[in-house]
């Protein structure tokens, strides 16, 4: 799965993109979430409060219970500040 | 006739504006809206602002918002043009430009296309002020002003 990181998350994460092996008990955002907060202090930083993340599958904006997959590109940032 | 840009580049305002109004015999109204940087902000002055965005999303968004004003308001064309990079105080960030063959669809036109790029288009402003560096954070505002069209 390719992982993109933008604006604070980026810094906490520490890369702007990754690919990942996820596990395949995570079939949903939501998952994805709880399993990338374990995987570092700063993974860890960036998602500390769900509620401040946005998230899209494949250029989408997508919900927390939208389903994910291996083939997917999943972006995570903060809400937009375009304009 | 949708134009979506976006670039590091300065844009004319006043060139975009004439592209749209020769459109064609139909076009009656040409409604644009700039967004300058700010010289301040928290009560500092404001030294640049740093634009990110999601290259390839942002595109999508920004031409998916433009088809939804073209189709709800009849407009003849849309043109946005939406900088990235560092900017400076007075530099002009986003343009949008609305045509339509009467003012009130290009005005409704244009104040949705804003309203939406602001809440939807994956873009996040970074300023430097003499304090240090401050990611921005979305205001409520801008989610009500885009609520709003859902109304109407």
């Amino acid at each position: 799965m390719r992982l993109l990181y933008f604006a604070w998350l980026r810094q906490h994460v520490g890369v702007s993109e990754e690919t990942v092996d996820c596990p395949a008990s995570v079939e949903t955002v939501t998952q994805l979430v709880q399993w990338l907060a374990g995987r570092g202090p700063g993974y860890a930083r960036a998602f500390e409060h769900p509620a401040r993340v946005r998230c899209a599958v494949n250029q989408t904006h997508a919900r927390p219970d939208a389903r994910v997959t291996d083939a997917d590109e999943v972006a995570f940032f903060p809400p937009v500040t375009g304009g | 006739m949708i134009r979506v840009s976006v670039q590091a580049e300065d844009f004319d305002t006043g060139a975009e504006v004439a592209r749209l109004a020769s459109g064609g015999d139909s076009v009656g109204a040409v409604v644009s809206f700039s967004g300058v940087v700010r010289g301040e902000s928290g009560g500092e002055k404001l030294l640049a602002l740093q634009l990110e965005h999601y290259p390839g999303m942002t595109e999508r968004e920004l031409s998916r918002i433009a088809a939804e004003a073209t189709a709800r308001w009849q407009l003849s064309a849309v043109t946005i043009i939406h900088r990235v990079g560092v900017l400076r105080p007075k530099d002009q960030i986003v343009l949008v430009v609305t045509a339509s063959a009467h003012r009130q669809a290009a005005f409704d036109g244009c104040a949705f296309v804003m309203d939406y790029l602001k809440t939807q288009a994956p873009f996040w402003k970074k300023e430097t002020r003499s304090s240090g560096e401050y990611w921005i954070e979305a205001r409520s505002s801008d989610d009500e002003a885009a609520a709003r069209w859902d109304a109407v």
